[in-house]
């Protein structure tokens, strides 16, 4: 899935990829996806756990071209 | 015990890591290292004062849990008696059905046994096994209570749809809580109840099939191996003898201090109390701040005085995330368990959850994030 804004977080440690999620999330509309790609093992649990606290939709998991997963997330409100 | 002027005192928040040593465990050990150093299987006089020692602290504990003398082993740790438990039930190439929630202890064990076919329960959010989701295997593991979140499991129940062994890794309760019916065996830890480091407790049930799978050794008693720590061991069961006789009043009053936490932390913005509320360990709640650090956390907390566990990956030497938190599909960072000693006081809780707000505000400031503000 092509994201509308990709965030680049290899090798980022927890919490910083979902704090990085947080901040740029506003900079797209609603209905529309960011990418968070990281290779923190937390991710996986923290990016659909932040989407349930605050309200955004978890769309799923896709692998980058180099293999790390990137975590999907469509903004909805 | 309020906020620390003058003289520094801090509030140990972390005895589901380890409790301080009951007064009754500290007198029975200073007697018994007096009365109890002989080899408890000679006959001469010391040696017979050693094993009367050995057969009183298993009366003791026989009676504190409600079991039968021939049902309770000391082991060397809890973790011994988890590793004991377990293997002991599972015959070669048994297929083991285990909570994804459970300790390390069971996980460690299972995978060391590589004839075993392992299959992991899922949990709800609360971290409980559903018991339809066990099935039939030839050996269930299923703990009493989560040592990370506090939540109960339904092991009777488990007990009676999978009716097969089942293991009790009851460590996190023994002691706080009466044990469940059900278990074939199971294990406790006594530093976790206030007695030394280095007893535990390994129950089988009279009847049951189990095996050491460990070498044998000429002891006192069959299931374990070693020379007995007497001394820890009469320490342990008086210790668990005072911790069951207090039982009902220390769980009332840590279970509504508990309350009284809860509460205080759900009005932190971006906040996730987790484990059951009320199906729970009195003692213990676990929480997770959004776009906080467990390891910065735990470090400005510790700074204040209050000392707290967390199960962040960050705290942890794998980064790897809690895999209780994990399994219960919640926040894995910004993770702290607060475990309250027998005499943790309403003053030590206020000023604990006073201290929160302003540290995860901290934290979050120094992360670029707006303080006290939603993102």
């Amino acid at each position: 899935m092509t994201a509308d804004l990709e965030l680049d977080c290899r090798g980022w440690l927890c919490p910083l990829p979902v704090i990085e999620l947080a901040k740029r999330i506003g900079e797209v509309e609603v209905g529309q996806v960011v990418a968070v790609a990281s290779t923190d093992a937390a991710a996986a649990y923290d990016v659909p756990a932040w989407c349930r606290m605050r309200g955004q939709e978890y769309v799923g998991t896709e692998p980058a071209d180099d293999g790390v997963p990137r975590y999907l997330v469509k903004r909805v409100s | 015990m309020g906020p620390r002027t003058g003289s520094f005192r801090s509030v140990y928040l972390d005895t589901a890591s380890s409790e301080p040593l009951h007064p009754a465990a500290r007198d029975a050990f200073l007697a018994a290292l007096e009365q109890g150093y002989a080899d408890p299987r000679r006959l001469h006089g010391p040696a017979r004062n050693a094993r009367l020692i050995l057969d009183n602290a298993r009366e003791v504990v026989a009676e504190a849990l409600g079991v039968r003398r021939d049902e309770v082993s000391f082991t060397s740790s809890g973790t011994d008696a988890v590793h004991r438990g377990l293997l002991g039930l599972a015959p070669p190439g048994a297929e083991v059905a285990h909570a994804a929630v459970e300790h390390s202890a069971v996980l460690h064990a299972l995978a060391w046994r590589p004839d075993l076919h392992t299959r992991s329960v899922r949990v709800d959010r609360h971290g409980r096994v559903d018991p339809t989701d066990v099935g039939v295997p030839d050996v269930v593991a299923l703990q009493s209570a989560n040592h990370e979140v506090g939540t109960v499991q339904p092991v009777a129940d488990v007990a009676v749809t999978s009716d097969r062994p089942l293991f009790m890794d009851a460590c996190a309760s023994m002691g706080r809580l009466p044990l469940p019916d059900g278990w074939s065996a199971a294990a406790g830890s006594a530093h976790k109840w206030g007695g030394p480091a280095g007893v535990g407790v390994l129950l089988v049930r009279k009847g049951v099939r189990w095996r050491s799978p460990f070498p044998q050794d000429d002891r006192v008693d069959e299931r374990v191996s070693g020379f007995e720590n007497v001394p820890a061991i009469l320490s342990a069961a008086a210790a668990l003898q005072a911790v069951v006789a207090e039982r009902d009043e220390v769980s009332a009053r840590q279970h509504a201090l508990v309350d009284r936490i809860r509460a205080r932390v759900a009005q932190v913005p971006d906040t996730e109390v987790v484990g059951d509320p009320d199906r729970r360990l009195p003692h213990l709640v676990t929480f997770s701040f959004l776009y906080v650090d467990g390891e910065a956390i735990v470090d400005a907390l510790n700074r204040r005085g209050f000392e707290v566990a967390s199960g962040s990956a960050c705290t942890a030497s794998t980064l790897e995330p809690s895999h209780v938190l994990a399994a219960m599909g919640v926040l894995t960072h910004g993770n702290v368990r607060v475990s309250l000693t027998r005499d943790a006081t309403e003053a030590d809780v206020d000023a604990f959850c006073a201290a929160l707000p302003e540290v995860v505000a901290a934290i979050r400031r120094d992360a670029g994030l707006p303080t006290g503000e939603a993102l």
